[in-house]
Formats: structure tokens, sequence, C-alpha cells
């Protein structure tokens, strides 16, 4: 393995994330310079939406009644199984929900946009596409980005209600607890903080897989080895990045909102 | 062993005669990793003329290619293409001056997702208020330029190098541009269908008067090129008669250790004098 100088990776470094914000900044900026490739919106939404449809009801199924799994036998101890429907509503609302689907949505979609812009870096697609006059931005970034960031959105919201029907399942059938009531406490415990802070997650996380998974793969080099260690970036960065964010978002937004 | 490169003289004013020259190479300089690929090269491509850029692996022909292209920057100098100075030009800006250039990658750099089709109509349609009915015409003539009309379903990945290289050159004239650019547009294919690309790059010269720049490593193909034109009503190119060589606008350009060593027509490079370039001739 080749070692680099600290002044080297120091200077890398900076170089790296000056053009990822630059990508991510002309994304935005796209929106309001013609064209706008709305064909190429709705194609992404589909393959990106729609394509990641089944790992999240699975996820978000699994992950709201493993939760009431978990949580129920503590609740048991001091005879509070009544509350496992709050517990899960908050749970799967404020946290679970956003950040399992941006972390399924990273793994899934990030590393497809890397390989598939890589590849086509690296097979000069890209420059033949600037080479006939058309912004890869504009046609290949912007589209990613608006669509990622729409769906992940919805994607959450069905994963969030998706994670309380397996809570459901679980507390009703394993713990014997009355359907209408955890329906009832699940729904009542939720403030308008819970659900806003739910839904504006989605919307960083969007953002943050579709520029991550577009730089690495518009930054990619070196042929297919270049292209699979791109994708395998863009899966890590993404990931440790929401992560980061989420916590940043968390704490923010509690601060603001002046709750606990 | 050849003598060290010299550089040929090189009468390249400040105001480029924009009329006559539709590409302008002014003292360009570029590197990669501290290494020098272009150092301070200069030349002209006169409208209608085609130039072969010839020079061993390495020694930046594609770079100039991408260059003119505004694909890449040069370190220094100025490159003009269409009166427009690229090294001076944001990106943006390059986009609407691109439209006026085709180019033929070296691997023909398809959109792989794409069909045939929506790959040779792929600026028609990006150029935007076309339907696709109306870009069907268009491009049953590139393909038909090019004689692989029967492809128009198929995706790249089903064609032959040689098909992929064909359908890349009905891609870059479907607009009828000002300029072609042919990144060794023959590497790697066979004899025969080296001589239909070429056949195709003469008729694009002779019919259509485009200005290109031709990278190759095969000096055959060139001189092919300089000794033949396009007869029209044979549709077919046909070597030029006894004593007519030099009639067509083809001129050379060779590259040695980021120089250019020669810049002329057929009949200057038959008789240079430089080791060099006889060496590389022979």
């Amino acid at each position: 393995m080749e070692l680099i100088s600290p002044t080297e990776f120091a200077k890398e470094t900076v170089q790296s994330i000056q053009d990822y914000s630059l990508l991510a900044g002309r994304s935005v900026a796209n929106l309001f310079r013609p064209p706008h490739y709305l064909a190429d919106m709705i194609q992404q939404a589909d393959l990106i939406g729609f394509g990641s449809l089944p790992i999240i009801v699975l996820t978000g199924l699994s992950i709201g009644a493993e939760l009431a799994l978990n949580s129920a036998n503590t609740l048991q101890r001091f005879g509070s199984l009544s509350l496992i429907g709050q517990l899960v509503s908050v749970g799967m609302v404020r946290e679970l929900g956003p950040i399992i689907t941006g972390l399924m949505v990273a793994g899934r979609n990030a590393s497809g946009m890397a390989s598939e812009l890589g590849s086509m870096v690296v097979t000069e697609q890209i420059d033949a596409m600037r080479a006939l006059g058309t912004d890869p931005m504009k046609k290949l970034v912007t589209p990613r980005v608006v669509s990622t960031t729409f769906m992940l959105f919805f994607l959450t919201i069905i994963s969030d209600l998706l994670g309380l029907f397996g809570g459901s399942v679980v507390s009703t059938l394993l713990f014997g607890m009355d359907w209408r009531q955890y329906w009832n406490t699940a729904y009542q415990i939720l403030v308008f903080q819970d659900v806003f802070m739910g839904l504006l997650k989605p919307l960083f996380f969007g953002f943050i897989i579709a520029t991550v998974g577009c730089y690495y793969g518009m930054t990619a080099r070196g042929g297919t080895q270049g292209v699979g260690r791109a994708t395998t970036q863009a899966v890590v960065a993404s990931s440790v990045l929401i992560l980061v964010v989420d916590l940043f978002t968390t704490k923010l937004l509690m601060a603001v909102f002046a709750y606990q | 062993m050849a003598a060290p490169p010299t550089a040929i003289e090189q009468h390249v004013s400040s105001e480029p005669d924009v009329a006559a020259n539709v590409v302008v190479f002014e003292n360009v300089s570029i590197a990669f990793e501290d290494k020098p690929v272009l150092d301070g090269i200069s030349f002209r491509l006169a409208k209608g003329e085609t130039k072969a850029v010839f020079g061993v692996a390495g020694s930046g022909k594609s770079t100039i290619l991408k260059l003119a292209l505004g694909l890449l920057k040069p370190d220094d100098g100025h490159i003009y293409v269409l009166g427009d100075d690229v090294t001076q030009m944001r990106e943006e800006e390059l986009f609407s001056l691109r439209q006026k250039i085709g180019m033929v990658f070296q691997e023909s750099a398809l959109f792989d997702s794409l069909t045939v089709r929506e790959n040779v109509a792929f600026r028609l349609l990006e150029e935007g208020n076309v339907s696709e009915e109306e870009v069907e015409k268009p491009v049953r003539e590139a393909l038909s330029f090019v004689e692989l009309e029967d492809t128009v379903d198929k995706f790249p990945s089903e064609l032959s190098g040689g098909m992929r290289r064909r359908v890349a050159i009905a891609r870059a004239i479907i607009t009828h541009p000002e300029i072609l650019l042919y990144d060794s547009p023959t590497g790697g294919l066979d004899p025969v269908t080296s001589t239909t690309i070429i056949q195709l790059i003469v008729k694009q010269r002779d019919v259509y008067k485009t200005s290109s720049l031709l990278v190759t490593h095969r000096l055959q193909d060139a001189f092919i090129m300089a000794t033949h034109y396009f007869d029209r009503k044979a549709n077919e190119m046909r070597p030029l008669p006894p004593g007519a060589r030099g009639e067509v606008p083809m001129a050379f350009l060779i590259l040695r250790d980021g120089k250019v060593i020669f810049d002329g027509d057929v009949h200057e490079l038959a008789q240079s004098k430089d080791e060099y370039i006889r060496e590389y001739i022979s």
C-alpha cells in the first residue's frame, strides 16, 4: 500500500470536500436553470422509490416487530405493557423509521448511483455527453437528487406505518394486548414535534444519499476496480454521514422545540 | 537512433483568422501529474480541411481533441474554436459551442443503456422541441450514411466494434456539425472495417466539406485519405487520378515529446529530411 504524506492527505481531503460541496450546490442550483429533465426525474423516482419498496416493507415490519418484542419483556416486569404502543410509535416515527429507511436506501441506491455513473465515467460516456452539448450535472445528478429526496420522504412514512403495524401484530398475538388500545396509545403519544422531526430527517438523508452516490460515481477513476471502490465508498460515506447528520439534527430540533 | 525533436517554426499571430481557420492552437501546454504532455504547441485547422494527428502512444493526440472541445483546460496558451477562445469559457458557455462540434471517441462511448436510435438521436432530443417521431427521419439518414439502418432498435452491446464505431460517427454527424473530431476511429479494427470507416470519413470530408481533426496511429489510413476522394456518383471512395495527389484538403501533424515536429501536406511529409519522421513513415 502506498503511503502518502499528511500534507498530501490533508490537501486531498479538502479538495474532496470542496468538490462534493460544489456538486451538491450545483445539483440544487440546477433546479432553477433550464433544461429540466422531468422524464428522468420520474424514471429515477420509479427506480429509487418503487424499487426500494420491498426492502422498506420488510425492514419496517421487522424493526417494528423487534422493537415491540424486545421492549415487551422489560415493560412486563414493571407491569407497563400497555405502554408498548407508545414506545414503538415514538421510536419508529422519531428515529428508527427515518434512519433505517435512510440506511437501506443508501445501501441500495447510493451504490447503484456510484456504480452506474462510475461506469459511465470510465467508458467516456460522461465525456461523450458533455461533447454532445448536454450537462451531465443537469441530466444525471439533479434528477437523482430530487427523486431520492422526494421518494425517501414517502418511503419513511410507509416504513413508520409498517413498523407500527409490526409492533401491533407482536403485541396482540404474543402478548395478548388489545389491538385498539395499542393503536390508540401509539397515536395519542405522538406530538407535532415528533412527526416534524421524523419527516424532516428523510429530506436530509435523501439529499445525502444522492449527492454522495453521484459524487463518488462522477469522480471514479481506474477502470472497473475504480468503479468497485467508488461503490463501496459511496455506501460507507453516505451511511456514516446519515448517522452523523441524524445525531446533529435530533439535537438541534430538540433544542429548537425545547423538548426531550 | 533518431535525433532529439526540433519543434517546427510556428506562424501563429495573436489574432487568429477565424474565417479561414476553425481551430487554432496557440502555444498550448498541459501536464498531467507534473508530467508535461503538450509543451507549447501551435497549429491551425483550416475550414474544410482534415488534419491527421500522429504520435506515439501517450504523446497527447487524444488530449488535443479534448482540449479543442473544452473537456480539458490547458495549463497555458489559447485555443480558438470557431472564433471562441475555449480556454476562457465557462462550462455552461461551452455546451452551446459543443453543439457545433461532433466527436467520435476512441471506444465509441455510446450510451449503453440506450438503443442505437436513442444514441443517434440524443443530440436532437436534447436540443428540445422535437418529438421522437420528428427525429426518426434524421436518425434514418445518419444511419443510412454509415450503412447501419437495420440496427436502429439494437443496444450497443449487441453490435460489433466496427458497427459501434459507425454508430458513433452517425451520432456525431446527425446535426451536420461544423467540425468533426475523430479519436482513433480505426483503432483495434480489422483492415476491411477500417477501410469502411476511412471511406465514411472521406465521404464526410468531400461531400459535406466538414473540417476534421483525426487522431490515429495508422499512417496508412491517413495516406489513403490523402490519395483518395469520394465519388458521389459511384457512392464510393476512389484513388485520385495520377498527378492529382495533394488535391484533397488533407494535412498531417506529427507530435513528439510534446512538440509539433511536422505540420504540412502529404508532399511535404514525403520530402521531409527529419530522421524521426523518415523512420516514422517508413
